[in-house]
């Protein structure tokens, strides 16, 4: 049985795309066979996250209106070989997105797919309600920040009330979870960023994770690569550990630092680090 | 100044701002890049005038495409159901 997973926030910018990539390389490189869509319609950029922007062709929008087949826009990832891309239009909107669309593109990947990431924009509007309306789990991302808690309340309360598996009114719902990204407990213990705990008590919902705040990211999005294959960066090992509990592993969620600052000469060296 | 340091290996904020500009060269304007459909309707043609002397599937004709910053290919592939030509040579 396929699952098909969305990652959403409502606030924008805390780390959904990255998550997406992130978690659905850790999917594939534990042999599950996945692929991770761009809901963010007019706002491409899961595909460079991904690194595949090159080669990019048809897009998610050109098979929901009929113009290409799904196997004709679906990119594969070069580095794994069970890893997909859904890649957005960058040029229509929201509006082209439909539910029976939508209903109809995640139907025919599930004959195919164990795994079906869909990356959410930010906002509740169309697009994000989409990109949550068919979801079997959510992974709600959260950074420790008062403006984005509140909005992963809300979201919480949409997935509740507007998804398929709410409305069919039998009990069912769709099984969330928070990602808490961002995170640096140095600042927590500080006082200066609220505490994991201080965040579960408010949103009450179990904890996939804890990302550290870390420079790695950036990195990995420079060169267009999940964070989750960079074997030495702390957020990429967060990450994997994160994909280890979504398969049902029940690892202790630890908080760790991210990577310090590089050393000045080192930064003057341009060295990779 | 200080371009003598540099490592040979690039930087990834090198690579980031290279794939940008390889990137945004394509969707401002160029290569067909100002028809955002030209693909898809560079595939409806394809199919039609290969439809005139073979009978092909509608999803038979594949289209990859690799930009880079000094040459971009296009390819195209097209499945023949070998046997069914109408017109042969
Ligand atoms: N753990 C992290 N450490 C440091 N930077 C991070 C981390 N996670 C994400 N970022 C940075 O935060 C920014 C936003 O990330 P991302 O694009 O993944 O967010 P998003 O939720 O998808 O945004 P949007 O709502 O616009 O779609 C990026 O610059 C990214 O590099
Ligand atoms: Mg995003």
């Amino acid at each position: 049985m396929s699952k098909v997973i969305v990652v959403t926030s409502g606030k924008g910018g805390v780390g959904k795309t990255t998550s997406s990539a992130a978690i659905s390389a850790g999917l594939a490189m534990r042999g599950h066979k996945t692929v991770v869509i761009d809901f963010d319609v007019g706002l491409r950029n899961l595909d460079m996250i991904m690194g595949c922007e090159r080669r990019v062709v048809f897009d998610f929008i050109n098979v929901i209106q009929g113009d290409a087949k799904l196997k004709q826009a679906l990119i594969k990832d070069r580095r794994l070989e069970n890893l997909s891309i859904l890649p957005t239009s960058q040029t229509r909107d929201k509006d082209a997105l439909t539910k029976e669309g939508v209903k109809a593109v995640l139907d025919e990947l599930r004959e195919d797919f164990d795994y079906i990431i869909c990356d959410s924009p930010a906002g509740i509007e169309r697009g994000a309600h989409l990109a949550m309306y068919y979801a079997d789990e959510a992974i709600v991302v959260t950074n420790p920040e008062v403006s984005s808690v509140r909005d992963s309340d809300r979201v919480l309360g949409l997935l509740n009330s507007k998804s398929a598996l709410a409305e069919k009114g039998d009990g069912s719902a769709v099984k969330a979870q928070l990602l808490l990204t961002r995170f640096d407990p140095a600042r927590s213990a500080r006082g200066e960023m609220m505490s994991v705990e201080d965040v579960l008590e408010i949103l009450a919902i179990p904890l996939l994770g804890i990302i550290p705040e870390s420079s790695s990211v950036l990195k990995a999005s420079n060169e267009g690569m999940p964070v989750a294959l960079d074997e030495k960066s702390a957020a990429g090992r967060a990450y994997q550990d994160a994909v280890g509990r979504l398969l049902g592993e029940t690892t202790e969620v630890r908080a760790v630092q991210g990577e310090e600052r590089r050393g000045f000469f080192q930064r003057l060296l341009g060295r990779g680090g | 100044m200080f371009g003598f340091l540099r490592s040979r290996k690039p930087s990834s904020a090198q690579t980031a701002k290279e794939r940008l500009q390889i990137l945004l060269a394509h969707e401002r304007g160029s290569g067909g890049g100002s028809d955002p459909d030209f693909l898809a309707s560079l595939q409806r043609d394809i199919l039609e005038v290969v439809r005139r002397h073979i009978e092909i599937d509608r999803d038979a004709v594949e289209i990859k495409l690799e930009r880079s910053d000094d040459l971009s290919s296009l390819e195209i592939n097209i499945d023949m159901p070998g046997a069914k030509a109408r017109t042969p040579g």
